[in-house]
């Protein structure tokens, strides 16, 4: 069992952040999908300066993926788009001080949510950020859950 | 603060009777069955006497009844052993989508020996149909496997059903009785079974040891060669205080089996009932009624296993989840699967199973704060925020529908 956590991870865990939404963000992205257990949603309020002044999330996932949402909003905060995109994976996964290795996945996955939120940003806004690809996990906002395939699982039979 | 330990499934803790048992096998009376003197023959008369009360137990004889290393050992020995001792009348074999991986990991081993194996699916109260059993006999089945009662879902077989069939048949009939023996009352004969496997840590005995029961006749390979230990069917010197502490518990298990069952489904129920009542969007996975006494399993919509096994963890709970998240593998429960769940809400599962310590105040508790983490794990996910927002429907409301 995945409990082997680092005490910032059982923090972030237990005391989320920026739990929430965003009435009217200027992105919001959501990656992921519930047939494989994890889905992260983004909310970014961005002002004209390009800064983000405030992130929120929601996730459906363990306790690493809470986590890691958790700290990638914390760690988008105030800083401006371009900046944004520094927050890799690694680096929420430093600010966590590690993740046990079944549980990387959950750090791609908050960089690629913030990815998507910072891409509908761009989208709604007729901008181009440089150096943003749209995330191959977007599922857009409201497509998922029933538009997911059911995979007949046969690996344990 | 206060554990509340409430995955009797997984393991029990060891009574202090047990332990008391077990004890002068350690250092005291320490010999070798084996050996002649009387160190050695005290040792060989306990093993005698733990074989002799077990086999009483299920309506065996002594003969008939080997040790093992466990469950698993007991349900490889039985599959692979009946298999490759009985390969010469036919190579097919028959087991249910829901085993535990010790018996479907035992048919995959010999499918790649070149035996052929027929895994029956169950119906949504993980039930095996008697009838698709039967249709799935040919003239070349050698083997059948349905365990007893479900480790996951609690759900409790057929077997004596499945047993006549297979018998009407010329098919060998195991049954994994891991989770039921001890709890359910079992007599071989009067089933008509031909192997079994049980193991002690289940009852409140000590892990690392179990027991096959071979009926007499029952051609079986040796998985360990070497000397002649199990009258030369299994060697390993034995396992002397975990045999006796085996027996004792069985004994204590199945002498009070009866008044724990009621004690146990009273407190079930009571749990079930809360949670139906108390949390909404929560399925009971598993039959309502052919159901252990311990057993509890169910899933709830919108939240992955692992966060409220933790949050629940953090509270002094000790549960278990069909969650992906907490068994290593990317895939959840190949139980909830197989009983047709989809995999979003597999992966929102949770088991609770009950033991002679768990009363119905620690059920209360725990549901208590199951109901705050499913609040506070809802009020974090964007699929309970779609349905919130009516975008998405309820797949738990859409199956009960």
């Amino acid at each position: 069992m995945a409990m082997n956590y680092s005490e910032a991870v059982m923090d972030h865990f237990t005391n989320p952040r920026n739990v929430g939404e965003i009435e009217g963000a200027s992105g919001c992205g959501t990656v992921g999908n519930a047939v494989c257990g994890d889905i992260m949603r983004i909310y970014l309020d961005i002002d004209d300066d390009s800064v983000i002044r405030d992130a929120k999330f929601k996730t459906f996932g363990c306790g690493a993926a809470i986590a890691t949402s958790s700290m990638a909003t914390e760690l988008v905060k105030g800083k401006t788009v371009q900046q944004a995109l520094e927050v890799t994976n690694k680096a929420v996964m430093e600010a966590l001080d590690g993740l046990p290795p079944v549980k990387v996945h959950c750090s791609l996955l908050a960089e690629e949510a913030i990815h998507a939120a910072l891409w509908d940003y761009a989208e709604k806004h007729n901008l181009v950020i440089e150096g943003l690809e749209k995330p191959v996990s977007d599922i857009g906002e409201h497509d998922h859950h029933h538009g997911v395939e059911l995979v007949e699982d046969a690996d344990d039979l | 603060m206060k554990q509340i330990y409430l995955d009797n499934a997984s393991t029990t803790p060891v009574r202090p009777e047990v332990l008391e048992a077990m004890m002068p096998y350690f250092a005291e009376d320490f010999g070798n069955p084996s050996s002649l003197y009387p160190a050695g023959q005290r040792a060989s008369d306990a093993v005698a006497a733990a074989r002799a009360t077990l086999a009483g137990l299920i309506g065996a004889k002594p003969s008939e009844v080997y040790f093992t290393s466990g469950g698993s050992e007991a349900d490889n020995w039985a599959i692979k052993g009946f298999a490759r001792a009985n390969a010469g009348k036919g190579r097919h074999l028959i087991t249910s989508a829901i085993e535990h991986h010790a018996v479907l990991h035992a048919c995959e081993a010999l499918e790649r020996e070149g035996f052929e194996v027929t895994y029956l699916p169950v119906d949504g109260d993980g039930l095996v149909d008697p009838a698709a059993f039967e249709a799935a006999i040919r003239p070349d089945t050698i083997l059948a496997s349905v365990m007893f009662a479900n480790n996951e879902i609690g759900t409790i077989e057929p077997i004596a059903e499945l047993a006549a069939i297979a018998r009407a048949h010329g098919v060998a009939f195991h049954t994994d009785a891991v989770q039921a023996f001890g709890h359910e009352d079992i007599d071989v004969r009067e089933l008509g079974i031909d192997l079994l496997s049980a193991s002690a840590h289940k009852l409140n005995g000590p892990k690392g040891v179990g027991m096959l029961y071979a009926r007499k006749g029952v051609k079986l390979a040796n998985l360990i060669d070497g000397g002649q230990q199990e009258r030369g069917r299994r060697a390993t010197t034995e396992n002397v205080p975990g045999i006796v502490g085996f027996a004792k518990a069985a004994e204590l298990a199945c002498a009070e089996a009866a008044g724990e069952r009621e004690r146990q489904t009273a407190i079930r129920d009571h749990a079930i009932a809360r949670v139906l009542a108390e949390i909404p969007h929560a399925r009971l996975n598993g039959s309502a009624t052919r159901r252990l006494s311990n057993n509890v399993n169910f899933s709830f919509e919108f939240i992955e296993g692992e966060g409220m096994l933790l949050q629940l963890a953090a509270r002094g709970i000790c549960v278990s989840s069909g969650s992906a998240c907490t068994s290593g593998s990317l895939d959840p429960s190949h139980v909830l699967l197989a009983i047709g769940l989809p995999h979003e809400i597999a992966h929102g599962s949770l088991r609770l199973t009950l033991g002679r310590d768990t009363t119905r105040e620690d059920v209360d508790f725990a549901i208590d704060c199951l109901k705050q983490t499913l609040g506070n794990l809802r009020m974090m996910s964007p699929l309970y925020e779609d349905y919130q927002q009516g975008r998405v429907e309820s797949i738990i409301e859409k199956m009960a529908a």
